[in-house]
């Protein structure tokens, strides 16, 4: 068996996954999934389309609630103490998520008002976010105006408006070209080491994942393999993670059948 | 808001969030519902021109037709024009509360749903205030309306445009709880054709809004019924007696009672753990 699950341990990470379930209807999405994010860390959560980790994102999001396990957003369960929760989380939606009609800075003005920040400190946040990712000179331009890449940083520059601990991209490079995919991965990455943001960076694209990265590999609905590139590379006896990958991937899907 | 410094960086620790930030987040959603209205030019123009249309033509038309007597709120005989007035504010409110589900069912589609429901504040506080949002935009409507009517010889008296705000909002309410309720329920834009056949049609046409009640028990009994159980007719009378001044408190009661109703049934609906969406792992790029 490939799967190194590594349990987490720490309440104050800045996510902690533990154990957490979830079906729809008779099928079931998730499966007994750990994982933790500790502040100023990024992991990148790797696996195929349908893999369970849009499901996992809507958990953690509070889109629905958790029936089993637990999941803590720098120590507050989503569940119970969901204001807490989500006042310390920024996402990044897979889907495109900005008002078309609406200018970078009426979008963000929004954001800052539902995390109930009033309209002089959104401004001035939302100046500083945008600053940040380099759109600072597109503040008055209408969305629709943004190319793909323009609208993804500013979606993360609204993602951290509020300053939380955490923040969850969710297959955030679809549909760009390399140089603004290549150009949101530093931005993320520029955070994780300046802001001591915790990051949990989700996609199916290998390509996006560094060889200091730790990974976790999702397959259908279960957690594969937890720990460090070149743990995963000698597990799966690999030269490349695109070797490696697919050797879990496809390990996994024989086990099943 | 207090702050922790770590190795790394700063973040914000949790937060109470006062009544200061629930204001500012009420304000913000409103804020945007409004904003994106004006932007969108054809939908207030169309908005304008659907009861415009029925006034000045349909109106126009089955006012040598149609004869109506004296009946509250009315003290003599008046115009079909007055007497449909109310009829179309109310469908101004219905048409806007539908625009702001089939907006409701797009923005789950593409996501932007889920910026909302993500914020720390409570579901049912984030579905009111969006609610909310929808009623300012329906407000701006119907008294642009009203204001257009006046020149076709339609003239309550000053104080209604005044007393006939907390039935417009109540109303509006009403039918937006409706709307949101059936949001959860459509499961694609597409269906929404659906809605119109299905429920603004049948609302509008059986209820009071075009004919007095005693005209329709007078042609069908059966229809008389349906008109009497349907909230919307209701909402009509609220508004007709409300732009005279006067409070029906029959209308009052139901247009209350339905809005619980709704609310209740809508905030179930998105509620996270017992909710539609969470049986059918939606909303918003539902994929695993």
């Amino acid at each position: 068996m490939l799967s190194v699950p590594k349990g987490p341990t720490e309440q104050t990470d800045a996510l902690l996954v533990r154990g957490v379930s979830h079906r729809f209807g008779a099928m079931l999405a998730l499966d007994d999934v750990s994982l933790a994010v500790p502040r100023g860390g990024l992991v990148v959560l790797l696996g195929p389309n349908g893999a369970g980790k849009s499901t996992l994102f809507a958990l953690i999001t509070r889109l629905y609630d958790n029936v089993t396990g637990e999941i803590r957003i720098l120590g507050h369960d989503v569940r119970r103490q969901p204001a807490a929760a989500l006042q310390q989380l920024g996402v990044v939606f897979q889907s495109r998520s900005l008002d078309a009609d609406l200018t970078v800075l009426q979008n963000l003005a929004y954001h800052a008002a539902l995390h109930g920040i009033g309209r002089g400190p959104a401004r001035r946040k939302a100046l500083d976010a945008l600053a940040k990712v380099g759109m600072d000179d597109r503040v008055g331009a209408k969305v629709r105006t943004l190319s793909g890449g323009q609208a993804r940083r500013v979606e993360i520059a609204r993602a951290l408006l509020h300053d939380p601990a955490c923040l969850l991209l969710d297959e955030a490079t679809v549909g760009l070209d390399v140089a603004s995919r290549e150009a949101a991965l530093a931005i993320v990455r520029g955070l994780v080491k300046e802001r001591g943001v915790g990051v949990l960076w989700a996609t199916h694209l290998v390509d996006e994942v560094a060889d200091g990265d730790h990974v976790v590999l999702l397959h259908e609905g279960r957690v594969r393999f937890s720990g460090p590139v070149p743990d995963l590379l000698e597990l799966a006896h690999a030269q490349t993670l695109r070797d490696a990958y697919m050797r879990v991937t496809v390990h996994a899907s024989a086990e099943a059948l | 808001m207090t702050v922790t410094r770590t190795a790394t960086g700063t973040h914000a620790t949790a937060q109470r969030l006062g009544a200061a930030s629930y204001l500012a987040c009420f304000s913000g959603i409103v804020w945007r519902e409004v904003l994106r209205f004006l932007h969108q030019r054809e939908r207030f123009l169309a908005a304008l021109v659907r009861p415009l249309v029925w006034l000045f033509i349909f109106a126009a038309g089955f006012r040598q037709v149609l004869g109506v007597s004296i009946i509250p709120p009315y003290e003599t005989y008046v115009l079909y024009e007055v007497f449909v007035t109310p009829g179309l504010v109310a469908m101004v409110l219905l048409f806007n509360a539908m625009q702001t589900s089939l907006s409701m069912v797009h923005d789950r589609e593409t996501g932007t749903m889920r910026t909302l429901l993500v914020s720390p504040f409570p579901r049912s506080f984030l579905l009111v205030s969006k609610l909310m949002g929808g009623v300012a935009v329906a407000l701006l409507q119907a008294y642009a309306f009203l204001a257009v009517a006046y020149f076709w010889e339609i003239e309550p008296p000053p104080l209604g445009y005044l007393t006939v705000l907390p039935a417009l909002v109540l109303s509006g309410l009403m039918l937006g709880a409706l709307a949101l309720f059936m949001s959860s329920v459509i499961r694609q834009l597409e269906n929404f054709a659906g809605v119109m056949n299905f429920v603004i049609f049948p609302m509008f046409f059986a209820s009071s809004a075009l004919y007095p009640l005693w005209r329709i028990k007078e042609a069908s009994p059966l229809l008389y019924e349906i008109c009497r159980i349907n909230p919307f007719t209701y909402a009509v009378e609220l508004i007709r007696f409300a732009l005279y001044a006067q409070v029906e408190p029959v209308s009052l009661s139901v247009v209350l009672g339905f809005t619980a109703a709704f609310l209740a049934a809508a905030i179930f609906a998105y509620n996270p753990s017992k909710g539609l969406l969470a049986r059918r792992g939606e909303p918003g790029g539902g994929g695993r």
